[in-house]
């Protein structure tokens, strides 16, 4: 029975609603957060959430597990994974992509013992990122406002509507019976903040306002994806240089033979070959 | 004035035992691989000695480092209504800021490893890209990491690190600039001292 799944559907429904119902009281000075306000609240319920439950669980986690079940773990989602990036890549036009994390799923089901041996890495098919947000940004959808969602942290509005389809479409959300499924999520859930738990101290370290640099990271690390790694480099706004807002940049995918003699000579210079395989 | 830079440059290059006319791509290698042998053999940076990592990138990274551009590149327009003195004072303390960063990640190191990725440097080109992965030895994700370098007479300089797509020198122009909306470049130079001064306790008490 998958009773919870279209519930916990419901729950991210809500949050975008209430979202958008903020949306028009609290404004703030930068058009890619146009609801500063509600999402710096989201992110200190987040931190404290993390702080609290999540990141002691995740380091406990760490501690108990050798680091060869954790890589084991980390595989066995992974490949359940690969499955959902194939459509994704299928979804964008990317046959040949598809097919190798298909091939993927099917060496690392078998000679990688369902999955928790990453084979196919080694075989030299490399491991896709893909999700539905990404499909869409493909696509030419832009990002929207930035969003925090309770739990799921950082999001643009695209990406949250390709959350709520990531989640239906997620084998593990969708397996029976509950229980596994429920221990396998949050087996999932520490075991993917176990991984990130070296990140901390350096975001620590780095950021003069935490909130924002985990805003702007997650902004520049998405357009990243949607690009494979490619994106075109943004225009310097550095001294010198004519004026232009710094949010003026193109969120919609120019095919790059298009781009290329459009642009200025300054972007030509920096936007990088595909790399050679 | 310029071929007195060009001089200090040159001898900056050759005070850390690099050939001048070194590719981009071989400059990036000898350092990450002279660093990173460093790091695996000492047990005290693996510890998190985050003191003795900042003595290690001063000596050995921060030579390739044009530390004025990414400065400029992370105040974007800002840079322009600041003074020289200003300028001078907001490069010195960002430049504090991305060594600690910078030394925090290398105590965080795990027997990871790094691949270069093919790089080809055309005819004339002063400005690259030279891109690396680091593999994780256990459980985690490859992640991609990225220098750009810019050629100033006969040495390559980065001027920017792309960690997965993220500028750690453009990840700062929004929040440099909402600071300096608000407080104006004084108040920016403030938030970079007390944060520094910040990490300077931690570090100490580590």
């Amino acid at each position: 029975m998958k009773t919870t799944l279209p519930a916990r559907i419901k729950s991210v429904a809500v949050a975008i609603a209430a979202v958008g119902l903020l949306a028009g009281c609290a404004t703030s000075g930068n058009p890619k957060d146009p609801i500063e306000g509600f999402n710096r609240a989201m992110f200190a319920f987040n931190e404290g959430l993390d702080a609290a439950i999540v990141k002691p669980v995740a380091k406990g986690y760490e501690a108990v597990l050798p680091s060869p079940i954790r890589t084991g773990v980390t595989n066995f989602f992974a490949n359940i994974e690969d499955l959902f990036v194939g459509v994704n890549n299928l979804l964008q036009g990317k046959v040949p992509e598809a097919f190798s994390d298909l091939g993927r799923v099917v060496i690392n089901s078998t000679v990688g013992l369902l999955g928790l041996i990453d084979f196919a890495s080694d075989a030299g098919l490399e491991k896709h990122d893909e999700d539905f947000g990404q499909t869409f940004g493909r696509w030419g959808v832009g990002n929207g406002a930035y969003v925090v969602i309770p739990v799921f942290g950082p999001r643009t509005a695209r990406d949250t509507v390709g959350l709520v389809l990531d989640i239906a479409a997620d084998p593990v959300a969708n397996h029976n019976p509950e229980r596994t499924r429920d221990l396998a999520l949050a087996l999932r859930f520490v075991n993917d903040r176990a991984n990130l738990l070296p990140a901390d101290k350096v975001i620590e370290e780095a950021a003069l306002d935490k909130y924002s640099y985990m805003r702007d990271a997650y902004l520049q690390r998405r357009r990243n994806l949607i690009h494979d790694g490619n994106p075109p480099r943004e225009i310097e706004a550095d001294a010198g240089s004519t004026d232009h807002p710094l949010t003026a940049e193109a969120e919609v995918i120019e095919p790059r033979a298009a781009l290329v003699p459009a642009a200025p000579a300054m972007l030509v210079a920096r936007t990088q070959p595909p790399e050679a395989k | 004035m310029k071929s007195l830079f060009a001089l200090i440059g040159g001898l900056l290059v050759a005070a850390t035992a690099m050939a001048q006319d070194v590719g981009p791509d071989v400059l990036v290698k000898t350092v990450t691989n002279e660093v990173l042998d460093i790091v695996r053999k000492d047990k005290d940076i693996q510890s998190g000695n985050t003191k003795k990592a900042i003595d290690l990138v001063e000596i050995k990274v921060l030579p390739h480092f044009n530390f004025t551009r990414m400065t400029q590149l992370a105040m974007a327009r800002d840079w322009r209504i600041a003074s020289a003195a200003q300028q001078k004072v907001l490069t010195d303390e960002f430049h504090v800021l991305l060594v600690r960063t910078y030394a925090k990640a290398l105590t965080e190191y795990k027997n990871q490893t790094v691949h270069f990725k093919p790089f080809v440097l055309k005819a004339g080109e002063t400005d690259v890209r030279v891109r690396t992965e680091i593999k994780q030895a256990g459980a985690g994700k490859n992640v991609e990491l990225d220098y750009w370098l810019e050629k100033s007479g006969a040495a390559w300089k980065v001027y920017d690190i792309e960690v997965g797509g993220i500028s750690l020198i453009t990840n700062y122009r929004e929040s440099f600039a909402s600071e300096v909306r608000n407080n104006g470049i004084e108040g920016l130079i403030k938030s970079l001292q007390a944060k520094n001064k910040s990490g300077e306790a931690t570090s100490v008490k580590k």
